[in-house]
């Protein structure tokens, strides 16, 4: 197998050599929205018999200045040079294939000596932008499902989960549960039939890094599963993607489709006795379906309801058989720690949280798009550094991170290494990454009731708690808001969150009153001044009774 | 001797069935009027609340402007203040019209259901809030007593620990609906 | 050595009680056996757990997650508890949400008097709701010829759907929607009259705690279910 890669390989980077230019075009989903297909149909007909290759890519990162084209240019010495193009149209393909060979269009550059691209460290994304989602054999050539074989071929499952707990990976979807301790537990769970299942229900509002990585690199997540079934016995696997990624589905099926041809999926992988399936399911918009227990019932097809834990789906999952669940972010590691080994990996990151996270930056800052840093790396260099700060100069007020689950985390704190720990200890979540950065302007209640509505109109209604708790913190908080909260209503409020936290079935409502508790933590003052301004008018009238009296 | 203990009952939006259970203590209203004196309610002639009363009982939902009024003023003039029967303590069958719009509760009652003079009042009957609520939503209140009414004997017992200045703990005795 | 292994029997403690358990015995289960009463109103007797009214939580020594007494199983050397203060608090708390959440008027119900939801409301000591009232705006399905829904009074403790489901087979009775939009519905949401698959079992009227599901012709208080034919369906089902 690895001699075929070889092949591969060797075609790959001759066809690649063979044009002089390499002209790459983002075509992902923030791109495509601004027009990235036009510019590069505009782009492909300008090639008119010039040495160059035009190709859709996945993420550049720098989705704010979408559609983004980047220009790989071989110099005769056989070095290349690489320049990055921002908000091209369809009309500037003219004036970039004229300038191939002469002086870059000034006007269009993007720079990429900044900090938003010098500071980042690629795992996850290391393919995003350099090769073409469509097609597994560029992917081959950037040393892609090698991994897979030397697992299935020359490593023991033991063996694999031993480099995968020594890496120190842990979930990438929100609760960073050690990842090898997983896979142990499903590999040792009895039964012959076991199940891969990857979490790809991305649902968090301002989180798109799921999409990203199925969008501009899908084998790495069939090839994190394949090693994942490999190393827990299980033989089938699904694919359990939200609706409302059409792309992502669709190169996913691609992608599924490829892999089978080539024997990468499917019976006897690699000639071995190793076979691994994979299905796709959609899901139907439903946030509460990427709890785990709810994801299971839904692929069952089943009402999209959590169920208490214990048993976990590592015992009694899918169809009542041994399951192992792991977010896209996850499966995606996990080729490159096969490849460079676990201690590689556990080099990166700070003493609990290990290797790159990556994060969606979006609100109020300069550089809106997909970054992946080591963790640790502190909330002030994300948003000042490589977030470009914030636009017109604006001062920063909180950065909330972890979706609905998360918390808002104060600008005085921003010195924090961002890690699982320390962003627990803050009273927030690693969540799956969504960075939302707010200015000075934005009123911490309203975030907080933003927060509440999307927990509210997603709770899945089994469990009260939730169900009717949410309302009703939802409806204190419009009350508090919109000047006519009381401090009783605070004090009842603080009660509610710590109920709905306690009793609450699943992590939806455990974690729904985050956000307030966070709020209140930080900025209390807000809901005081809103309170105050509400009791100020009623007092504000007594005086005059008074002298009327 | 001290001072006997300052009892008043108020009506709200109910049906008044709460004040006939306090009738219905029957022989034990005497057993009451020796420490206490009921020095304003509907079943009594003086017009005006009080400077300062130690026991109230409230029946009835705060439905109205008046009501909402009455209550504030009311509890300001009230040392206990007790929700007596279920439209007190839950607004019960007043409370029913709350998923309705005020404008079509009007409707149904003066237009829809009136054979003669079909037409909304303006003048006397007090407007309607736009929701019925519990008079704890409105004030604090210190006794909770619910029941659809509550009987007789849990009235006493009620009014007996509170004229002996306990507060009493009616759980278990009564329940809404009861 | 390899006898300890098989022993299926576990002893635990519940409120300090020492108690013992079967294999796979539930902790709700183990404790109504040994006489200790833990509040609860989606489990039922006879058909499978749910776990989501949350009044059965319960505290297990060692871990600061509360875990429902009708899905946890007895495990050997637990320490539960079921009545510490906190648990109390979240009870009586967990009751007031359901009863602000649908029009619960017990003077005028068919099921006064002999309702789950109103003896819970007696049993916790909630004199009051300390919630506001959520008022919504809820139809009453009359379409069937023998049986009435009234979503003013449901709890959502699905008791009827899972003995359509289990018991009866016909699973006629579903939910639809999200959050506190959820409805008992019937079908794909069709009239309960105008279900194809209703047997008229009437099963799950008996097993509606409150005066959600009634009997035709039922006025205030007069609705009275029965539900001891669960039990013993299912018992007479495993011989």
């Amino acid at each position: 197998m690895h001699e075929r890669f070889d092949e591969i390989t060797q075609k790959e980077l001759a066809d690649n050599r063979a044009a002089q230019h390499v002209v790459k075009v983002c075509v992902a989903a923030g791109c495509l929205s601004s027009q990235s297909a036009e510019v590069k149909t505009a782009l492909e007909q300008g090639v008119n018999g010039r040495s160059c290759k035009v190709k859709g890519v996945g993420c550049l990162g720098l989705c704010s200045e979408g559609p983004l084209v980047a220009i790989e240019k071989h110099l005769p010495d056989g070095s290349s040079q690489n320049i990055m193009y921002q908000n091209v149209t369809p009309e500037d393909a003219p004036a970039i294939m004229e300038s191939l060979d002469k002086e870059p269009v000034a006007r269009l550059l993007c720079p990429t000596d900044v900090p938003f691209f010098q500071r980042q460290q690629k795992i996850v994304l290391e393919n995003s932008g350099e090769i073409d989602p469509e097609r597994i054999e560029e992917y081959i050539a950037a040393d892609g499902y090698r991994a897979l074989i030397t697992a299935v071929t020359e490593m023991a499952p033991f063996e694999v989960i031993e480099q995968i707990t020594r890496s120190g990976l842990r979930g990438r979807g929100g609760g960073g549960y050690p990842t090898g301790l997983k896979w142990v537990t499903v590999a040792k769970a009895p039964g012959p039939d076991k199940f891969v299942i990857c979490n790809a229900d991305e649902g968090d509002p301002g989180a798109f890094m799921d999409r990203a990585v199925l969008e501009s690199d899908p084998h790495r997540v069939l090839e994190g599963m394949a090693i994942a079934a490999y190393a827990t016995g299980a033989n089938e696997g699904y694919i359990y993607v939200r609706g409302e990624y059409p792309l992502a589905i669709a190169r996913l099926k691609t992608a599924i489709r490829q892999a089978q041809r080539m024997g990468l999926l499917g019976s006897n992988i690699a000639g071995t006795t190793f076979s691994f399936n994979i299905n796709i399911r959609l899901g139907a918009g439903a946030f509460v379906c990427g709890e785990e227990t709810a994801l299971i019932a839904s692929i069952e097809g089943r009402r999209g309801q959590p169920r208490p834990r214990p048993p976990y789906p590592a015992e009694y999952g899918l169809w009542g058989k041994p399951t192992l669940i792991n977010n896209v972010e996850t499966f995606a590691n996990v080729p490159t720690i096969i490849r460079k080994g676990g201690d590689w990996y556990a080099s990166i990151g700070t003493a609990k949280s290990k290797g790159t996270k990556v994060f969606a930056l979006a609100g109020s800052i300069v550089n809106t798009g997909l970054i992946e840093v080591p963790m640790g790396t502190s909330l002030r260099d994300i948003v000042y550094e490589i977030g470009g700060g914030l636009p017109n100069g604006g001062v920063c007020k909180a950065v909330q991170t972890g979706g609905p689950s998360g918390g808002c985390i104060p600008a005085s704190y921003f010195d924090t290494p961002v890690d699982y720990e320390s962003l627990k200890e803050l009273g927030s979540i690693m969540g799956s990454g969504g960075m939302i950065v707010m200015d000075e302007s934005a009123s911490m209640v309203d975030v907080a009731r933003f927060f509440m509505e999307f927990c509210m109109t997603e709770s899945c209604g089994k469990c009260v708690p939730c169900r009717v708790g949410t309302v009703h913190m939802y409806n204190i908080l419009s009350k508090i808001y919109q000047g006519e909260g009381t401090p009783r209503d605070v004090e009842l409020l603080e009660k509610l969150c710590d109920m709905v936290s306690v009793t609450s079935l699943c992590g939806l409502g455990q974690s729904a009153p985050n956000p307030v508790v966070s709020t209140l933590r930080y900025f209390r003052h807000e809901y005081d001044e809103l309170i105050a301004g509400a009791n100020g008018s009623q007092t504000a009238v007594a005086p005059t009774t008074e002298v009327a009296s | 001797m001290s001072e006997k203990v300052k009892l008043a009952t108020v009506w709200l939006d109910g049906c008044s069935g709460c004040h006939m259970s306090f009738l219905d203590m029957d022989e034990r209203l005497l057993e009451l009027a020796e420490k206490a004196d009921l020095v304003y309610s509907p079943l009594v002639d003086p017009k005006t609340f009080p400077e300062m009363v130690d026991v109230v009982l409230i029946e009835g939902a705060v439905s109205s402007e008046e009501d909402y009024e009455k209550i504030k003023k009311v509890r300001a003039h009230s040392k206990v203040l007790v929700s007596l029967g279920d439209c007190a303590v839950t607004a019960n069958v007043p409370g029913m019209r709350n998923p309705f719009k005020v404008q079509d509760v009007y409707n149904r009652a003066y237009i829809e259901n009136a054979d003669y003079n079909q037409h909304i009042p303006v003048q006397v009957i007090p407007p309607l809030r736009k929701t019925s609520v519990p008079v704890h939503n409105v004030v604090k209140v210190d006794v909770f007593v619910p029941g659809c009414p509550p009987s007789a004997d849990l009235i006493f017992y009620v009014l007996s620990e509170l004229v002996d200045g306990r507060i009493p703990n009616v759980s278990g005795m009564t329940r809404f609906g009861a | 050595m390899k006898r300890q292994a098989n022993v299926r029997i576990k002893t635990l403690k519940i409120d300090g009680i020492d108690v013992g358990a079967r294999e796979g015995e539930t902790i709700l289960e183990l404790a109504r056996e040994n006489g200790i009463h833990i509040p609860t109103l989606c489990h039922l007797d006879g058909v499978s757990d749910w776990g989501g009214c949350r009044l059965c939580l319960i505290e297990i020594k060692g871990s600061n997650r509360l875990v429902p007494a009708c899905m946890a199983q007895a495990e050997e050397g637990m320490e539960v508890f079921t009545k510490t203060p906190r648990l109390v608090t979240y009870r009586k708390m967990i009751l007031d949400l359901l009863l602000s959440e649908r029009n619960h008027v017990c003077a005028v119900c068919v099921s006064n008097g002999h309702c789950d939801l109103q003896s819970m409301a007696q049993e916790l000591g909630n004199t009051h709701v300390g919630l506001p009232y959520l008022n919504p705006s809820l139809p009453v399905d009359a379409t069937h010829p023998y049986f009435i829904m009234d979503h003013n009074r449901c709890i959502l403790c699905q008791r009827c759907v899972r003995v359509c489901r289990e018991i009866e087979g016909a699973q006629t009775k579903g939910a639809m929607g999200r959050g506190i939009e959820v409805r008992i519905i019937h079908d794909l949401n069709e009239p309960w009259g105008q279900s194809l698959t209703c047997t008229s079992c009437g099963k799950c009227v008996q097993v509606c705690p409150t005066g959600a599901l009634l009997q035709r012709g039922k006025a205030v208080g007069e609705m009275v279910k029965r539900r001891d034919f669960l039990p013993y369906l299912q018992m007479m089902r495993e011989d």
